[in-house]
């Protein structure tokens, strides 16, 4: 369970004490839920979601402990700290839910997505998709003679950056993961 | 102990290991091999009830009288479907009801089957949590998890969906082993916090128990504690309608039912306390009404033990995530210590204060001697029914606002209503509950004729159980809440919010082979009464009530506590546009 940096237990998201709560501001969290990995279990986080009005930006879901049957789940969610905070605590009260992290106030924490694009062009368009999937640390991982797929992998905004600048060359289909994010350190 | 026998009977062998005497139901194909074994034993009690909704409702009546879970069992597809008001009642109001579903054949799932539906899809947002048993080795483990999750933690319903081929196959049964659940709520209180509560309690010049369902689902020990804290300190206490009983009407620091239809005396401790202790409250809508005017100068805490009620709609200085039994014994335990202290002077004056508010008698009326009014039929029937061992269930609108008022409840557990929900038709099926849990109690269902009439059908459950008790129907022939709203809000235009063609109730009683009471002279209603609490059976009491009366006092939607209404004089224009689109 340690690999996973999230600690048992506890259902009591103490961040009330960290943060003035009731403000107006729209904060953008990542937050780790791991869950029993049994039937219905993504839908009851995304019902949660959707019958309370909250926002998801992106969610990630894979199992991540097979002999213990855990999955984790990643949500990217918006919503003002009250929101946050309830958000938090309502996903603490589902019974399949054994613990809920916000990887945003609870210490720097490492966020990845991966995307695949493909890039459709001749010419000089796909030495220039090319380049720049080179600058980008992308993989080729599909060429034809007038198409690439490319994988990348990164922050968000670094694959948002890629998305925009493959556009004008010919950027046809993107597939993206969503976030998967662990705390650093230990 | 693991013995090898069917899902059907593991069913029934969960039961009984859980301690249920009681099963509220009604059959169906795919649970035909359940009351197969239902049948071959006589431990479990099986109420048949008329329709589903019915059942969950005398569970939630059962489980709120008794403080154990109430169980139902009921078929598939419409048997399921037919059950989730009942569920989401329980949801909101976090009573433990276990519900049973009968499901078609696990190889037939997904198929469109004959009276399939998804169950634990359609009541995953309406039970605290659901399972779909797909093989009879985990049936026991699961059924035991349910009552274990029921009951723990905040109560709440849940719904194990039993697929047919599952009852008939075998497996083999263990016995409830709850520590073994990873669901383990948190039921001691943070110390930090509840130091920090009782320096506020030491310090308070204007304090005020705000109180709710949680102290009675805490179980008896809470509302014990509750009782000797109120009164060790002197702090007034009042409550919300779930909360009643907790502490006893009759104790002096009582200030009555708070909330929209709440007391004046209790809104007015809200709205000018320097310290509010929510103890195992919500802060309702219903209670706080507009919130940026909600107790605008006071200290706020909170002990609850769902965190997520925490700072959900209030902000709150003292969080205190637990149980309320075990946060009162550890508060008191501090508060004694450091020797009992509060400030004595200061609460005298608060006190004086509250006794020039409750000399506004806001429940005071304009009695009639040619009508029954409501209020009067109701302070009559706590005249004749105090000091009986006593349980009152409600149906919702008017009526239920007045028996909160008007009834003194002395105990916890004695006072069944749907609050969260506001489900019309909860109080006949819970009445037979509460009777079916207490024999020999005299159980009363003070309801309106329209609310009656949504689960009338009980009445066939309660004849042919026996049960007797007792239908206090006031009788406006309107659905007087909604007219009530239309008058204030709508421009006196009553749409569709009377009835026409009711039945003759009294007729209704002798076509069921119970009887019925009809009373409409104010001088007979006292022997009417007696009549009724004396009959050894099942009564419909009519009691034709003024059709125009309104439920004061009110805090208007969008209004703040000290803007109260407190009676018809008052009640032209007051609530603005704002106020009208909140319900």
């Amino acid at each position: 369970m340690s690999a996973l940096h999230i600690k048992k237990g506890s259902n009591r998201h103490s961040a009330y004490n960290l943060r003035p709560t009731f403000s107006d501001v729209q904060e953008r969290h990542t937050i780790a839920v791991l869950v029993e990995n049994e039937p219905g279990v993504l839908a009851r986080v995304i019902g949660l979601f959707s019958g309370r009005g909250y926002n998801i930006e992106s969610l990630t879901v894979a199992e991540v402990d097979h002999t213990g049957h855990l999955s984790r789940i990643t949500i990217v969610t918006t919503g003002t700290p009250q929101v946050i905070e309830q958000i938090k605590a309502q996903l603490g009260r589902i019974v399949s839910v054994r613990d809920v992290h916000d990887l945003t106030v609870e210490g720097a924490a490492v966020e990845r997505e991966l995307a695949i694009l493909k890039v459709a062009g001749e010419g000089d368009k796909r030495v220039e998709a090319l380049r720049l999937a080179d600058i980008f640390r992308a993989n080729v991982v599909d060429s034809t003679l007038n198409s690439f797929v490319f994988e990348i992998t990164g922050a968000p905004e670094k694959i948002d950056a890629f998305a925009d600048l493959m556009r004008p060359l010919g950027l046809s289909e993107i597939a993206r993961t969503g976030v998967a994010a662990l705390l650093r350190g230990n | 102990m693991t013995r090898e026998m069917t899902g059907a009977k593991m069913v029934v062998q969960a039961l009984k290991d859980q301690g249920v005497d009681v099963v509220f139901g009604y059959p169906g194909g795919a649970v035909l091999p359940i009351y197969d074994e239902i049948f071959l034993q006589n431990d479990i009690r099986h109420v048949l009830v008329r329709h589903e909704q019915g059942a969950v409702h005398a569970a939630e009546g059962y489980a709120r009288s008794t403080g154990k879970p109430g169980v139902v069992l009921v078929t598939s597809g419409p048997g399921a479907t037919n059950a989730v008001t009942g569920l989401t009642d329980a949801l909101l109001d976090s009573i433990p009801i276990v519900v049973l579903t009968g499901q078609v054949p696990t190889f037939m799932i997904g198929s469109d089957a004959f009276q399939e539906a998804d169950t634990v899809g359609i009541t995953r947002p309406c039970t605290k949590h659901n399972w779909l048993v797909k093989d009879t080795e985990a049936l026991a483990g699961t059924l035991h998890e349910a009552f274990h999750v029921a009951k723990s933690g905040r109560p709440g319903p849940v719904l194990v969906d039993i697929p047919k081929d599952v009852q008939f196959a075998s497996g083999k049964y263990q016995g409830p082993k709850p520590s073994a659940s990873h669901y383990q709520p948190q039921l001691k209180g943070d110390m930090e916090e509840i130091t920090e509560l009782v320096e506020a309690i030491e310090k308070a010049k204007r304090p005020v128990f705000y109180t709710g369902g949680g102290v009675i689902n805490s179980g008896p020990a809470a509302s014990q504690l509750l009782r000797e804290l109120v009164d060790a300190t002197g702090i007034p206490v009042t409550s919300t309608l779930m909360g009643l009983g907790a502490y006893p009407a009759s104790g002096r620091n009582w200030l009555g039912m708070l909330g929209m239809h709440g007391l004046y005396e209790a809104n007015m401790a809200m709205h000018g306390c320097d310290l509010m202790i929510n103890i195992g409250a919500r802060f309702d809508d219903r209670i706080t009404g507009r919130i940026d005017a909600f107790s605008p100068k006071s200290k706020k805490a909170h002990i609850d033990i769902d965190p997520s009620s925490i700072n959900k709609v209030i902000r709150v200085d003292i969080p205190i995530v637990g149980d309320v039994a075990h946060v009162l014994e550890d508060l008191l335990k501090v508060w004694k210590s450091r020797g009992r202290k509060v400030n004595r002077e200061a609460l005298q004056k608060w006190h004086k204060q509250i006794d020039e508010w409750r000399a506004v008698d806001c429940l005071s009326f304009k009695n009639s001697e040619k009508t029954i009014k409501p209020q009067y039929a109701l302070q009559r029937l706590e005249e004749l029914t105090k000091g009986r061992d006593r349980y009152v269930t409600t149906e919702v609108g008017q009526h239920q606002m007045w028996a909160a008022q008007y009834l003194n409840f002395e105990d916890p557990n004695r006072w069944m209503t749907s609050g969260g929900l506001g489900t019309m038709g909860y109080g006949f099926p819970a009445s037979i509950g509460a009777q079916m849990a207490h024999p020999d109690a005299l159980v009363i269902n003070v309801a309106g004729e329209a609310s009656w009439l949504m689960n009338m059908q009980e009445m066939g459950t309660a004849v042919q159980f026996r049960l007797p008790v007792k239908q206090f129907i006031l009788n406006n022939e309107r659905l007087g809440m909604v007219r009530q709203w239309q008058e204030l809000l709508h421009g006196e235009r009553y749409s569709h919010s009377w009835s026409e063609a009711l039945p003759d109730f009294v007729k209704l009683a002798e076509a069921f082979g119970c009887k019925g009471i009809c009373v409409s002279d104010p001088a007979d209603l006292d022997d009417a009464i007696m009549e009724m609490i004396e009959y050894d059976g099942p009564v419909i009491f009519d009691c034709l009530v003024e059709k125009h009366e309104n439920c004061f006092p009110m805090i208007p939607s969008g209004k703040a506590h000290n803007e109260m209404l407190l009676g018809e004089a008052e009640t032209q224009g007051v609530i603005q546009a704002g106020g009208a689109v909140l319900v």
